[in-house]
């Protein structure tokens, strides 16, 4: 009974939203945010597409910005943890005598003893849920997964903690576990749901379209977890203030964890101040897991401030990664390569514990027109570490089987596979039908084919020097514009003309506090040394994770807003007396230092005049952003198309990747420099994912076996040859400043281009990630 | 005797199970040479002593009595940056910032060893006195030195603008590479 209501709930709900969203896609676009464009986007000849250096580079090469666990507190103890090495069962006995007795411990920390603590909110089960695990944290005898923590020793110092973690023993009663793959698909398997919605659908019908196909493919490509593996290890600094809990950690969600870790410890969100000025690499990875929420609570219990750095095995341990997914993708095309039928289908594991499913599918929604489309996703269950989010979910291994399957159609038809790719660019949203904000995939397939000389490419197998193969390869790379709700901004404008710009937002090396400065002092008219844009505390406004690419539009859209409220607050203090008596908010806009009529600058006042004249020694704004119903009225996604030249050993199958050009259609490029550094970032990761990365798990022990940067292989200088980006620089006229996020799409379409440039190189079709020597031999 | 880190003497910590990187950055706070993996995998702890290169988290600090350690924070001249500290910034040689004072210590000590005519994987002839110095040379030496954040086009450029070309501005910091002997 309770399961038909629940159904019912769910439906009305389902068509209620899909009302909104039809009314979304329907409405005028005056009525959307970026409806009207952004007018810095007509802004040629401010800072906006400047080259800067990143203005916190010399604190960086100093050695001089600080990290999560770079914060010296008084008295402060160092943690140790230790991890289960069972699956799943319960603690039987821990025999803590030892440890406890060696010097320098303060606290062993068991579930015997460790304070009552509420659950995490999982992820996405509300607006500030930062939890990557729905379990309850050392609060019984259980284990769950092999590597949970299970104790946690404090010392005086690190030594004497971790000495003391060693003397640990631990017996468990274990129960029967499901670790391999293929036992958990023969328990059956559930369709995965990612933001809400069911990775499901069906368009047309595919098996009609594939049977009738003129030329088709059907294939399956398999790709390995992988670890974010960011050099700073999982860190924070914690310390408690009688109800109010100080938190320094490397964080991609300040304000997130602070909410979550008050739900946690049954306080109000205002007694947990989270900051996170640097992040030493996210890529996904740096989100709320149960080191924070274990230093807190051994701080707690003994009254002292809490350094707690994992180990390199321990993030291994703790902190989940993108988990394997197995991928059928087929193609059904007509003579002229048409598609007439586009199949994404497979599998994916994920524990009991976390829902993140690693969502492949999502290329297959943005990048071609199909006569009949199907994806469907579903998830197996293994008893592991909570998967979670890793650099393009879904995009970055969904593109490598979708790009690789269309190289082997092209093959098959002798076709250019570029040409198959444009022959197939849909008009509007293969999925909502709703029209492109902006979209040229084609211009960026065409600069780079010339650009890389892609006509230079021969037949498979056709050109040797000496024992290298060497093959050209191309694919798409895809990934969407998202904006999550909650973005906030605020504005303090000094009298000096200057603006402290606070949001909490997250710097962990995309030159989010660069770039916005720039945009910033654009957007009020003022030189860069006037604009202090400070982020990474969750005592700041507005709720913006780094996370989705999204970072870029949601403090674009909080700044816009704030901007707003600041111009409508100036206008009323300028009064009658000034030049700009009587304009309305919308007719002036920040110039030259001040406020001026956006047709007539002659009409204008500084900054520093109208504050002086109101006898304000400063003027304190907030605007929050729109919610986010831009993505629902337009198909908003980037593109790119990836190059790459290989070179396969002959003799013993070595893999060399000769060079790479990134081509992408991401909206106007906010700082070249940076951008060209992020894009080069994800195609170095997606190498790794094509040719080293790969998380062992051994199926029978449900446990990592390489959880260490001497077996977890990532690319290093030598693996890396000179990357060339190119970009089209066509504005989004519905994003704010015309940029889309540039952070993941990168890694995107990289394994298939590889992937592709080895069968061009060998003739030899390597369906199975990562792509090492031995497949090829 | 005293271990000399960037010029001050600090003396040998009482634990002997203290490496030189925790002993830089918990003992003396000098928290710019990073912890990466504690186990000689990542270079992020690179620092130089007497003018070489070593991991400083595989490094035991009583090991290190009287020998001169130059960190990261001892690199610049006051308000004037290192010309390879200069050059990661303007070629980008970063993102997140985490492995950048290894890679900066790191190319220091390998622009020491090309100098003393130490051969690597990619030179050619084993015999030669002089290193012909290249794009392949500088990769191939700074392979162990992880960058997660995918810079390694820019830390390349920066090493190559500072030591592929004129070595004028490098005169003022010669101190920094300079070993004991």
């Amino acid at each position: 009974m309770s399961n038909i209501l629940q159904d019912a709930k769910n439906a009305v709900q389902g068509v209620a939203q899909m009302v909104m969203q039809k009314a979304v896609q329907l409405a005028p676009d005056s009525f959307i945010p970026g409806g009207r464009p952004d007018p810095l986007i007509r802004e040629q000849h401010g800072n906006v597409g400047k080259p800067l250096s990143r203005l916190d580079g010399p604190q960086k090469v100093r050695g001089a910005a600080p990290f999560a666990a770079e914060f010296a507190l008084d008295r402060m103890l160092y943690a140790s943890v230790a991890f289960s090495t069972v699956v799943r069962g319960r603690i039987s006995r821990i025999d803590m005598a030892a440890a406890e007795a060696a010097p320098g411990v303060a606290l062993v920390m068991t579930h015997l003893n460790a304070p009552r603590m509420a659950k995490v909110p999982l992820l996405m089960s509300k607006p500030k849920a930062a939890g990557g695990i729905d379990l309850p944290i050392m609060q019984d005898d259980r284990v769950h997964w092999s590597g949970q923590p299970i104790a946690l020793v404090l010392a005086e110092t690190q030594e004497q903690a971790d000495h003391a973690r060693s003397l640990l023993r631990f017996e468990y009663e274990t129960e029967p576990a499901v670790t391999a793959f293929a036992a958990a698909k023969a328990l059956g398997t559930e369709t995965g749901q990612f933001m809400g919605q069911p990775l499901k659908m069906e368009r047309g019908d595919t098996a009609k379209g594939l049977a009738l196909a003129q030329y088709k493919v059907d294939r399956t490509y398999t790709t390995p977890r992988h670890s974010h593996n960011a050099i700073e290890l999982h860190a924070c600094t914690v310390a408690w203030d009688g109800d109010t809990l100080r938190v320094h950690d490397a964080s991609q969600m300040v304000a997130h964890t602070a909410w979550s870790l008050a739900q946690v410890f049954g306080i109000e969100e205002g007694q947990v101040h989270v900051t996170s000025p640097f992040v030493g690499g996210g890529f996904g990875g740096k989100g709320l897991w149960w080191h924070q929420v274990l230093a807190a609570a051994a701080a707690k219990l003994t009254e002292r401030p809490v350094r707690l750095t994992l180990s390199r095995e321990g993030v291994h341990r703790v902190v989940g990664g993108r988990t394997c997914t197995e991928q059928r993708v087929a193609i059904g095309a007509r003579a002229d390569g048409t598609f007439d039928a586009l199949v994404h289908t497979g599998t994916v594991v994920i524990s009991r514990h976390n829902p993140m499913p690693e969502p492949f599918i999502l290329p297959v929604m943005s990048a071609y027109a199909s006569g009949s489309l199907k994806f469907d996703l579903e998830v197996a269950h293994i008893d592991m570490l909570a998967n979670t989010f890793m650099r393009a979910p879904g995009e970055a291994v969904g593109t490598f089987a979708l790009e690789c399957a269309v190289d082997e159609l092209a093959v098959e038809m002798g076709m250019d596979p570029i040409e198959l790719r444009l022959k197939n660019e849909p008009e509007k949203d293969p999925v909502t039908g709703a029209p492109p904000s902006q979209r040229d995939t084609a211009k960026a397939f065409r600069d780079g084919a010339e650009r890389f000389g892609w006509s230079k490419r021969g037949a498979p197998a056709s050109r040797r020097e000496g024992e290298w193969q060497i093959g050209m390869g191309v694919a798409t790379a895809c990934y969407p514009y998202h904006r999550m709700p909650g973005g906030a901004a605020r504005m303090t404008l000094g009298q000096d003309g200057s603006v402290v710009v606070e949001i909490a937002a997250h710097e962990m090396g995309m030159g989010t506090m660069t770039a916005h400065t720039q945009v910033v002092a654009d957007r009020l008219g003022l030189p860069l040394d006037k604009v202090d844009f400070r982020y990474g505390d969750s005592f700041q406004p507005g709720m913006v994770m780094a996370g989705g690419s999204q970072q870029t539009a949601s403090i674009g859209f909080s700044i816009i807003a704030a901007q707003r409220e600041l111009v409508t607050e100036l206008l009323k203090l300028a009064g009658n007396s000034s030049p700009l008596a009587g304009l309305a908010a919308d007719e002036v806009g920040g110039v030259n230092r001040g406020l001026g009529k956006l047709d007539d600058p002659d009409r204008h006042e500084s900054y520093a005049s109208i504050l002086s004249r109101a006898q304000r020694d400063e003027l304190v704004v907030e605007g929050s952003a729109p919610p986010p119903i831009e993505v629902q009225h337009w198909s908003m996604h980037s593109h790119g198309a990836m190059f790459c030249e290989v070179g396969v050993n002959g003799v013993t199958g070595e893999v060399r990747v000769q060079r790479f050009l990134g081509s992408f259609d991401c909206g106007r490029i906010l700082n070249p420099k940076t951008a060209a550094s992020q894009f080069r970032g994800g195609i170095i990761m997606g190498l790794g994912l094509a040719l080293m990365e790969e998380t062992q798990f051994d199926e029978r022990l449900g446990r990592i076996m390489n959880p260490s940067l001497a077996e977890y292989h990532v690319p290093v200088h030598m693996d890396v040859p000179e990357i060339d980006v190119i970009w089209t620089d066509i504005p989004d006229p519905h994003a704010p400043m015309g940029a889309r996020g540039i952070g993941e799409i990168g890694i995107t379409g990289v394994g298939a281009a590889v992937a592709n440039a080895i069968f061009n190189a060998t003739g030899r079709r390597v369906r199975d990630l990562p792509i090492t020597l031995d497949k090829l031999l | 005797m005293p271990i000399h880190v960037n010029g001050s003497a600090v003396s040998v910590p009482d634990d002997p199970r203290v490496s030189l990187l925790d002993l830089l950055r918990e003992g003396l706070h000098l928290t710019g040479t990073k912890v990466g993996c504690n186990q000689g995998a990542c270079g992020a702890c690179t620092v130089l002593v007497d003018g070489e290169r070593i991991l400083s988290c595989l490094a035991l600090a009583v090991q290190y009595d009287g020998r001169e350690i130059t960190t990261v924070e001892g690199l610049a001249e006051g308000d004037t940056l290192h010309p390879l500290q200069a050059a990661f910034v303007d070629h980008d040689g970063f993102q997140c910032g985490y492995c950048t004072p290894g890679q900066i210590c790191s190319a220091i000590g390998m622009a020491g060893e090309i100098e003393r005519g130490m051969p690597s994987h990619v030179t050619q002839d084993l015999a030669t006195e002089t290193i012909a110095i290249s794009r392949g040379e500088f990769q191939e030496r700074m392979s162990g030195n992880l960058c997660r954040c995918g810079a390694h086009n820019g830390i390349i450029d920066a090493i190559s603008g500072v030591y592929a070309g004129d070595r004028g501005a490098l005169e003022r910091f010669a101190h920094v590479a300079e070993s004991a002997e």
